[in-house]
């Protein structure tokens, strides 16, 4: 392997970051959007031939696939436990090299056409660098602090580029939701990642994710509430991946992180960051599996299903299109987390983990697909919501296409990329429980349901008079939307369970044809309903909606989440434990630290006519400090 | 030598004119009369290094002459400190140390 | 007859040396310190060393007095009377000044002087060569110092006594 090629992966756009960040003002948008996507190119192209060099020239050893780590030592805390900074490849880094490259390639390139005439270009593009350059951190990361400092890297430009339109209220307030609750989460992450350093000694993925090795088959140290610790220290990290990837409660910020610009959604709400936190167990796996028999994969496994089921019936009944995929991104991801719940480890048994990788690689590109394509309409016609769209596709013929595809991607039908993924999810699912796996179905049917009422409200549907005649948009925008079509159909296709296994020796998975036909099947009712409901303006929906009820008001308003977390900490934590705090802090802390202020004021008034300046004072000091010395000398020799 | 003079009585002399002077410096207020200290102080120890060299090595004379060179450095000191004091009191119309606490002014 | 001459001397050193320091007229305390100053020109007649008292008594009493004279004249009224430190200071400063005097004498009272008993004039010429001799003992380089710091002392009294009538005619040329 070439390790130069790897580790320049990350810092090219690190450097580019640099360049772009430290010459903001002196740097023309055509010059910083060429370098940005230039630095994207190659550090793409680097990522495809590791993959090459990983996968095709290197290949199995021994009959699986190898952990390659090449790192430096960083900070020695005993001889065992120690925090290394290098990069770490195995399969699932190097797919994930291969998303976040194309991903982010195919959003760079589409952002010099959406950003156009924007201010803060050059800034745009270079908060764009250094999110990438943190994501490869993040993926190639060698340990346990190594991810975390790249988890927070990542966190920091997703808030910067949520709020990258700073003059708009609701674009900061998003910004700092998204960031104090992904910290909160990541509060969990780092005790999670405490426990387990204490309790293994041993920050090193490899180490910790070693079958054989000590902290596996040791895994009952010490127990805490009839868990052992190990199993704590699992559920802490999960809940900072469940913050990062928007699970069911810290879901809350990722709706609102739509106020951010088309592409970065694309990028990082849909694509690469929120992944994170399924790319996070799936780097545990082994751990999750092991310890304590997989009690935190359970956790795992319904914490997404809910999600998914959750987010879906939200989906259906938002009407800003961002909101819509943003909820849909948080189903999927549920998804993700669900198959990895499921997951077994040995050969076929691992056709969970397998799927869900299957399903994140997917997923990736046609979410970024459906971002980009909104995004599109969005630039045509300035509004997010539904009511100002329609009948579109006679204006933007690329756009409506390449929707089209990513929306039957998500909806399951084959032979687009969704299709596969999404059937070896269900059939993983159904090989362990029969209850998750009838949530999942109704999910897959929820999801044709609503991305195929957006795809119709926004292309077909009412005839909207517009101010603007909508055009299609330019060339820079469209080639990423047609690239990533092309793959959105046919990434399905790559055997990825050659690849990708949760015992690296990769096994052969086949379409199981009944469940195959069953989840079709559901997916097109979806659709058919979708077809009936929005394809024309008709009163159906909402006469439906009206029958519906509370049922649909509940929906709408996102089942009352964020009023709860409003109550929860206005009422509860501002009020009840913050105001107390506040007390103690302004009566006891301050009050402690004013008294020693204020006493040394004192002491330091009274002593400070003794530097008075007057060289009669120091004669005087002078000299009866010499007659004391001399006493002292004169007693010590006569003595 | 002086007859029927011991040393002690002439070093008790000096001695007591220098501390005399010490009391005057640090109790005077006035630049001038701080000047007058010093030399009380200047002419204890020039006395006490003629009484040491008489008394005790008659036949040399580093004492004398590092009494001589005293009243030289007492004498420059002294055109010195007044022509300090001069100015000062051209500048602030005043010869107080307590006005002359800092440095600038 | 040597003692009384030298009692009487020390006598009126030491009186005239506290009144110096304890009037509250700036002239009169210059003229005890006149006093001070003749007393020990007298004390080093008494030894014998008159080109040092002459000394004392032409630099000190007839130079560096004058001086002081002139320098309380020109930035004082006659009358007018010194304000004094307050007597809690006063005693402190006299309570320690007795103590280090005391200290001083204990040492000087308990150590054996070796007085050599023998005694020489010393001839003004016997200075001259020492003071200009760079043999061994002599002390050419000090007074060579000592002239060049009187010069110095003598070019810096001027430039600060005149220092801005100076600047503020170098002002008016330019």
């Amino acid at each position: 392997m070439n390790y130069t090629a790897i580790i320049l992966i990350p810092l090219i756009p690190l450097a580019v970051f640099l360049v772009l960040g430290l010459f903001n003002r002196k740097i023309g948008p055509g010059v910083s959007g060429l370098v940005g996507v230039g630095g994207m190119l190659v550090s793409t192209l680097l990522s495809f031939y590791t993959a090459f060099e990983y996968f095709m020239v290197l290949g199995k050893v021994s009959g699986a696939y190898p952990t390659l780590v090449e790192s430096t030592v960083w900070m020695n805390f005993t001889e065992t436990l120690r925090i290394d900074m290098g990069v770490l490849i195995d399969p699932i880094s190097v797919m994930m090299l291969i998303v976040v490259s194309t991903i982010s390639l195919m959003v760079h390139i589409y952002s010099r056409g959406y950003m156009k005439g924007d201010e803060g270009y050059t800034k745009f593009f270079s908060f764009l660098s250094l999110f990438t350059f943190s994501m490869y951190g993040l993926v190639l990361a060698t340990n346990l602090f190594q991810i975390y400092i790249f988890w927070e890297l990542v966190g920091v430009s997703s808030y910067l580029l949520i709020g990258y339109y700073y003059t708009k209220e609701s674009a900061v307030a998003a910004a700092k939701k998204a960031f104090i609750v992904t910290r909160f989460a990541d509060l969990g992450f780092l005790i999670g990642i405490l426990l387990i350093g204490y309790y293994t000694g041993t920050y090193d993925f490899e180490t910790l994710n070693n079958p054989e090795g000590a902290t596996l088959t040791h895994w009952a140290p010490a127990s805490f509430m009839g868990l052992s610790v190990l199993t704590w220290g699992l559920i802490l990290i999960f809940i900072g991946g469940a913050g990062k990837s928007a699970m069911f409660p810290l879901h809350i910020w990722l709706p609102d992180a739509m106020e951010g610009p088309t592409p970065v959604s694309a990028l990082i709400h849909a694509a690469t960051m929120v992944v994170a936190g399924v790319f996070l167990v799936a780097r545990l796996f082994p751990m999750y599996f092991f310890v304590e028999e997989g009690f935190a994969l359970q956790i795992v496994a319904f914490v997404g299903a809910f999600s998914a089921l959750f987010a879906a019936v939200i989906a259906l009944t938002q009407t800003d299109i961002k909101r819509v995929l943003a909820y849909s991104t948080m189903s999927q991801l549920g998804y993700m987390m669900l198959a990895l719940g499921v997951s077994g480890y040995e050969g076929s048994q691992g056709l969970g983990y397998m799927s869900s990788m299957f399903h994140l690689f997917t997923h990736a590109m046609f979410k970024a697909l459906l971002f980009l394509c909104a995004g599109s309409v969005i630039h045509a016609v300035h509004s997010n919501y539904l009511k100002d769209m329609g009948q579109l596709r006679k204006y933007m013929p690329i756009t409506h296409l390449s929707f089209l595809v990513a929306a039957l991607a998500i909806a399951g039908i084959p032979p687009f990329a969704g299709f596969w993924s999404k059937d070896e999810i269900l059939v993983a699912v159904y090989q362990q429980n029969t209850f998750l796996y009838v949530v999942g179905i109704f999910v897959a049917g929820l999801t044709a349901l609503y991305i195929f009422r957006i795809y119709f409200g926004i292309f077909w549907g009412k005839d909207n008079t517009y101010e603007h005649r909508p055009a299609e948009s330019p060339a820079s925008m469209t080639v990423p939307l047609i690239v990533l079509a092309v793959l959105s159909a046919t990434v399905g296709f790559i055997p990825f369970s050659e690849f990708i296994s949760p015992d690296r020796a990769g096994f052969d998975a086949h379409i199981d044809i009944p469940m195959a036909i069953t989840a079709v099947a559901v997916a097109l009712i979806g659709i058919g309903i979708a077809w009936m409901l929005y394809k024309k303006e008709s009163g159906l929906a909402t006469r439906l909606t009206d029958r519906l009820g509370v049922l649909y008001t509940w929906a709408h308003r996102k089942f009352y989440m964020d009023e709860v977390y409003l109550f929860v900490t206005k009422n509860i934590l501002f009020k009840g434990i913050a105001a107390g705090a506040a007390w103690a802090d302004r009566k006891i802390v301050d009050g402690t630290m004013n008294l020693i202020g204020n006493s040394t004021v004192l002491f330091s008034k009274k002593i400070k006519g003794m530097q008075s300046g007057r060289v009669q004072d120091y004669a005087m000091a002078f000299v009866s400090g010499t007659v004391i010395l001399a006493l002292l000398f004169i007693y010590l020799w006569t003595s | 030598m002086i007859e029927g003079i011991s040393i002690y009585e002439l070093l008790t002399v000096s001695t007591i004119l220098f501390f005399i002077g010490v009391y005057g410096f640090i109790t005077r207020k006035n630049l001038i009369s701080v000047l007058i200290s010093v030399e009380l102080i200047l002419n204890g120890a020039a006395v006490n290094f003629v009484v040491i060299n008489k008394y005790l090595y008659p036949e040399v004379l580093q004492g004398m002459i590092f009494s001589i060179f005293i009243i030289a450095v007492a004498a420059a000191e002294t055109a010195l400190a007044i022509s300090i004091i001069i100015n000062l009191y051209r500048k602030i119309s005043s010869v107080e140390v307590k006005e002359v606490e800092t440095m600038k002014n | 007859m040597e003692r009384i001459i030298f009692y009487a001397l020390a006598l009126i050193m030491i009186a005239s040396a506290l009144a110096s320091v304890m009037s509250r007229r700036m002239l009169r305390s210059v003229i005890y310190l006149l006093f001070v100053l003749c007393g020990v020109a007298g004390v080093y007649f008494m030894m014998d060393y008159n080109f040092l008292g002459a000394i004392q008594l032409t630099i000190y009493a007839g130079g560096i007095i004058v001086l002081i004279i002139f320098s309380v004249l020109l930035v004082h009224h006659i009358e007018m009377r010194m304000e004094i430190a307050k007597t809690s200071k006063l005693l402190f400063t006299g309570l320690a000044c007795a103590l280090g005097m005391a200290v001083f004498l204990s040492v000087i009272y308990s150590y054996e002087f070796e007085v050599t008993g023998q005694s020489s004039g010393t001839e003004v010429i016997d200075i001259g060569e020492k003071l200009l001799d760079y043999g061994e003992g002599g002390f050419i380089l000090p007074f060579e110092v000592i002239s060049v710091l009187l010069l110095a002392a003598m070019v810096g009294a001027i430039v600060i006594a005149k220092g801005t009538a100076l600047a503020e005619n170098k002002n008016e040329n330019t």
